[in-house]
This record gives C-alpha cells, sequence and structure tokens, in this order.
C-alpha cells in the first residue's frame, strides 16, 4: 500500500466518523460516545496527512500544534457563562486559518504560474468568508465578552456602506477570476474582508448575539468547504458542509424564536430605537415575601420554572437546584420550560442548568410545555423577561409582537423574582406583572430563592 | 484540473450538505450549545491544509501564514474537544425513585 493510500484512507474514515460524531448528539446517552468519534476521526486525518512525502520539514508543524493545544487547554476551562465567548472566539480561529491558508496557497501558485479561474474563484470566496468570519466573530466575543459595546453602533447610511463594501470586493473577485495574475486585487479583497467583518457585527444588539454566532458559525463552515474545493480535499469539503448545515440550521431556528428573518437581524439595528414605548397608566404589581413564596410552592402540585440569563448573571442557578431538591422532596412535581432563545447561544440554558445538576429530564422545551401550562399550579419567572411577556401574542404595537413566547401568563399563579420594575434588556414594559394572579418576588434572585430554600428547610413556616 | 474532479467536489459538497441536515435536525435541543462546540471543533480538520503548507516550506511568507493556521486550528481542534465533552459530562438523568 501506498503512502498516499493511506493518508486516503485516513480521510475517508475521518469523514464517516464525522458523521457518525454527530449522529450520537441525538441523545444525551450517546453524545459523549460522539465526541469519542469525533476526536478518533480527527487523529487519523493528522496521522494521515503528517504521511505525506510533501512535508519536508515537521519542526514548525509540530511546534504549532504546541502553541494551539497551550491555548486550547485553558480555553476549555472558561465558566459556562462564558461560552459563547469561547464559541465565538473558535469561529474566529477557524476563519482565520482557512483565509491564511487561501492566502498562501494563492501566493504559491502566482508564484508557479499555476493559477487557473476556479482555483482562484475557489480561493476568493475562501478568503472573503475566512477573514469576514475572521474580525466578526472577534467583534462577537467582544460584545458577547463586553468590551465592546454591546448595544447597536449605528451611522446613517450604514446598511448603504456595508453593502458598498460587500459589492466592490465581489468586484474584485470577480475581476481576479478572469485576471488571476493581479495580487493587487487580491489583497483588496483581503482588506475590505477584515473591514466588512467589523461594520457586519457593529449594528448588531446583545439579544441578537445567538442568531449572530449561529450565522459565524455557518460562514466558518463554509469556508473551511471553499477551503476542501481550493484543495481538492473531499474529506474537508464533508466536514465543512456538516459545520456549515449545522449553524444554518442553529440561525433558522433563532430567527424562528425571536421572529425575526436573517435580513432584519443583521441590518434592523434591534433594541435601539425601542425605548420610547409608551409609559402607559401607571398599574401596580402585588408583592410577596419569600416566606408567601415558600408557602405557596409547597402547596402546589405542579411548578414549572421560566430560568432567563438574569439567573446566571445573579449566579443563581445552584439556588434554584436547591428548590427543585426540596419541591421534589416533597413530591411537587417541578420542570423547566427553556425558551430557544434563552441565555447567549442556541442550548445555553440547557448547559447552564446541567452545571447545576437538574436532571436533563426534567428541562422541557418552549412548545412541548406551553399545552400545560393551563393546568400547572405555580409559574415561577427567575431572570426571564421577554419571552413570557403575553404581549408579543395580541399587542401589535410591541416591538416582541409575534415572538413565540412561554405562556406564563396561562398557569393558576405566577411568581416573578426581579430586583426592580425596570423593564428589561428590550427596554418594554411586562404587563405579565400585573396581572391578577401574579406575584412579585423583588430583589436579587440569588439571595431571594436562597431565602426561600431557607423557609423550606428550616421548621419555620410550616405547619 | 480536470472539469470530473469539480463535478465529483460539487457532488460531495451536496451530498454532506444533506447528510448534515438530517444528522443535525435529530440532535436534541437539550444539546445545541455542545453541537456547536462539537462542529467547530470538527471543521478545525482545515487543519491537514495548514500542516501542508507550513510543512512543504515554499517560501518564508507561505510558512509563517501555514505555522499561524496550524496554531489556529489546533487551538479549536483541543478546546473544542474537550469543552465538549466537559459540557456533556453534566447532563444527567433523574434519579429514578426507590
Amino acid at each position: 500500500m501506498t503512502v498516499q493510500t493511506l493518508t486516503q484512507l485516513s480521510y475517508l474514515a475521518a469523514a464517516g466518523l464525522f458523521i457518525m460524531s454527530l449522529r450520537w448528539l441525538s441523545h444525551p446517552k450517546t453524545a459523549r460516545r460522539g465526541v469519542g468519534a469525533g476526536a478518533a476521526g480527527m487523529l487519523l486525518a493528522i496521522i494521515g496527512t503528517m504521511l505525506a512525502p510533501e512535508i519536508i520539514n515537521y519542526t514548525w508543524v509540530l511546534l504549532a500544534m504546541l502553541v494551539g493545544t497551550a491555548i486550547g487547554v485553558p480555553l476549555s476551562w472558561v465558566p459556562l457563562t462564558a461560552v459563547p465567548q469561547r464559541t465565538a472566539l473558535s469561529h474566529a480561529f477557524g476563519g482565520l486559518a482557512a483565509g491564511l491558508v487561501g492566502t498562501a496557497k494563492y501566493m504559491h501558485w502566482l508564484e508557479h504560474g499555476e493559477l487557473t479561474r476556479f482555483r482562484v474563484a475557489a480561493i476568493v470566496l475562501e478568503v472573503l468568508l475566512g477573514y469576514l468570519t475572521f474580525t466578526g466573530s472577534l467583534m462577537a466575543a467582544g460584545k458577547l465578552q463586553e468590551i465592546v459595546p454591546t448595544r447597536p453602533i449605528t451611522y446613517p447610511n450604514q446598511n448603504i456602506v456595508n453593502l458598498g463594501l460587500l459589492a466592490i470586493a465581489i468586484g474584485a473577485g470577480v475581476y481576479l477570476t478572469i485576471d488571476p495574475y493581479v495580487p493587487a486585487a487580491f489583497a483588496i479583497i483581503i482588506l475590505l474582508s477584515l473591514v466588512f467583518g467589523v461594520l457586519l457585527i457593529l449594528p448588531i444588539g446583545g439579544a441578537d448575539m445567538p442568531t449572530v454566532i449561529s450565522l459565524l458559525n455557518s460562514y466558518a463552515g463554509l469556508a473551511a468547504v471553499a477551503m476542501g474545493f481550493v484543495l481538492e480535499s473531499k474529506m474537508l469539503i464533508t466536514a465543512g458542509a456538516l459545520d456549515g448545515s449545522s449553524g444554518l440550521i442553529l440561525s433558522i431556528i433563532m430567527c424562528r424564536a425571536m421572529n425575526r428573518s436573517f435580513t432584519n437581524v443583521l441590518f434592523g439595528a434591534f433594541g435601539q430605537a425601542q425605548a420610547a414605548v409608551a409609559a402607559g397608566e401607571a398599574r401596580t404589581a402585588k408583592s410577596a415575601t419569600p416566606q408567601d413564596v415558600a408557602e405557596i410552592l409547597t402547596t402546589a402540585d405542579s411548578v414549572v420554572v421560566v430560568p432567563g440569563y438574569g439567573m446566571a448573571v445573579a449566579q443563581a442557578q445552584h439556588r434554584v437546584r436547591e428548590l427543585y431538591d426540596q419541591l421534589t422532596k416533597r413530591g411537587v412535581t417541578v420542570r423547566f420550560a427553556i425558551h430557544p432563545v434563552a441565555g447567549r447561544m442556541p442550548g445555553h440554558m440547557n448547559v447552564l442548568l446541567a452545571e447545576a445538576e437538574i436532571p436533563y429530564d426534567a428541562l422541557v422545551e418552549m412548545d412541548d410545555i406551553n399545552s400545560e401550562l393551563a393546568q400547572t399550579d405555580v409559574v415561577l419567572v427567575v431572570g426571564a423577561n421577554d419571552v413570557v411577556n403575553p404581549a408579543a401574542r395580541h399587542d401589535k404595537t410591541s416591538p416582541i409582537f409575534g415572538m413565540p413566547i412561554i405562556d406564563a401568563d396561562k398557569a393558576k399563579t405566577v411568581i416573578a423574582i426581579k430586583r426592580s420594575m425596570n423593564p428589561g434588556f428590550a427596554g418594554i414594559d411586562n404587563e405579565l406583572y400585573y396581572l391578577d394572579q401574579t406575584l412579585m418576588a423583588f430583589g436579587d434572585a440569588k439571595q431571594v430563592l436562597g431565602d426561600v430554600v431557607k423557609n423550606l428547610t428550616g421548621d419555620g413556616g410550616l405547619h | 484540473m480536470p472539469e470530473l474532479d469539480l463535478w465529483s467536489m460539487l457532488f460531495v459538497f451536496m451530498l454532506a450538505t444533506f447528510v448534515g441536515f438530517q444528522v443535525i435536525q435529530n440532535v436534541s435541543r437539550l444539546l445545541h450549545t455542545p453541537l456547536m462546540s462539537l462542529t467547530n471543533a470538527i471543521s478545525a480538520i482545515a487543519i491537514v491544509g495548514a500542516i501542508l503548507i507550513a510543512g512543504e516550506q515554499e517560501s518564508t511568507l507561505t510558512t509563517v501564514l501555514g505555522t499561524i493556521a496550524v496554531a489556529a486550528s489546533m487551538t479549536n481542534i483541543v478546546s473544542g474537544f474537550l469543552i465538549t465533552d466537559r459540557m456533556l459530562k453534566m447532563f444527567r438523568e433523574r434519579e429514578r425513585k426507590q
């Protein structure tokens, strides 16, 4: 068997293992096997590549691998609230790698006079997607880490400027495909892609980050596909297509969950102009003490908790778990209603609750729980706001009108834990808080839940 | 490049995209965060292209570009698989009563 056959075999096996890896992710029980399969495929492909006779010097390759490992290991230790930033950062690295490989290939073929139209077209796509994913994801990571302001940054004619830049870059790409030996045009494409990535993310607000991360995921995958076309590697095309389709599916789910379109997310600058919502007549909300909350919860048969990112910000998930334990012990059925955009990236809330050791079979998707909420005794809202606002169902003037929500208002009693009556992130007043069956428990979520749990564990308050 | 190769690559792309859509639609919604970190690690398979460029040592510039690309991809591979596994370990089922 020749070395080339071995390499190709390793690639074939790797592509198969990658598909199996994602297949096993269909259920939490088999999911860890999926990670094993993915890692095995990766190892095989890397060994297969290292055998290639073209490689004359291993020093730099091994050194770079060491550096990557040294950065990668600590990056995997980040707290789970920071997972969205880490994910955005890894999209940036993926985009950068694609951009650099494309640049190197262009220069190599330029020197050897081996540029063909097909090669150039593929390289242009790879470089465009790669570099814009690189800077765009860095911006997204900066916004998530709150180094860059999370509010949308806008200026006049923003969309025209952005699309104009993209059009120039594509124009240069088309020109280069017709006449490949013009390095200046190639440099323009690189520069404009880098700038465009930044400009694309500037006007996007914090609330849209789950969609944007998914979109950038898709771009990173497509950049890998383009790289596969450049290097004529079918394995790379397969892996990139898996990544790209995954990102696209997640983006669609996120958009649907917010009742928005891609264009609206990218060019809509959500969450800035809505501050001027009419205050309306002064309404009063009823408040409850932690003792009241404890009593209501223990007399209930069924409780549904609606967690939001505010819960994670207040570091209250472990208190939620204690409450879950106490109530379950007393025979109360406790479940968690998960809105698809709860958290800062797809599935984020599930991971945050899993970390607090809440069993995953207590987590229920929005669509599955909504039909049961009318028979639910108590809904407890912790750090969620817009996703339980009934205005989304009926108030056509509300900026969130049409967004699918968790129908918390249908429950017999609603308890909402909140710092104050200030409207939430999007600046929208929540009418759920003024309903007859709603009680507000004011204070820091961690503190309030701690007091509720104390009331449940101590002898006080229970007869 | 022979035209045939372009076509076979396009076929691979189309088929892989369909396989991707099918497989990923079956991924539990519970696991969408690990899904993203796992697909991210998998697409860092781009490292194979970077290794060839860094190892061929065509010119100083391409070697430097390739080396950085290897480091960037390796970061994604290592952190991607490790953090996915770390998150998946946390998903536990409810303990059966009695």
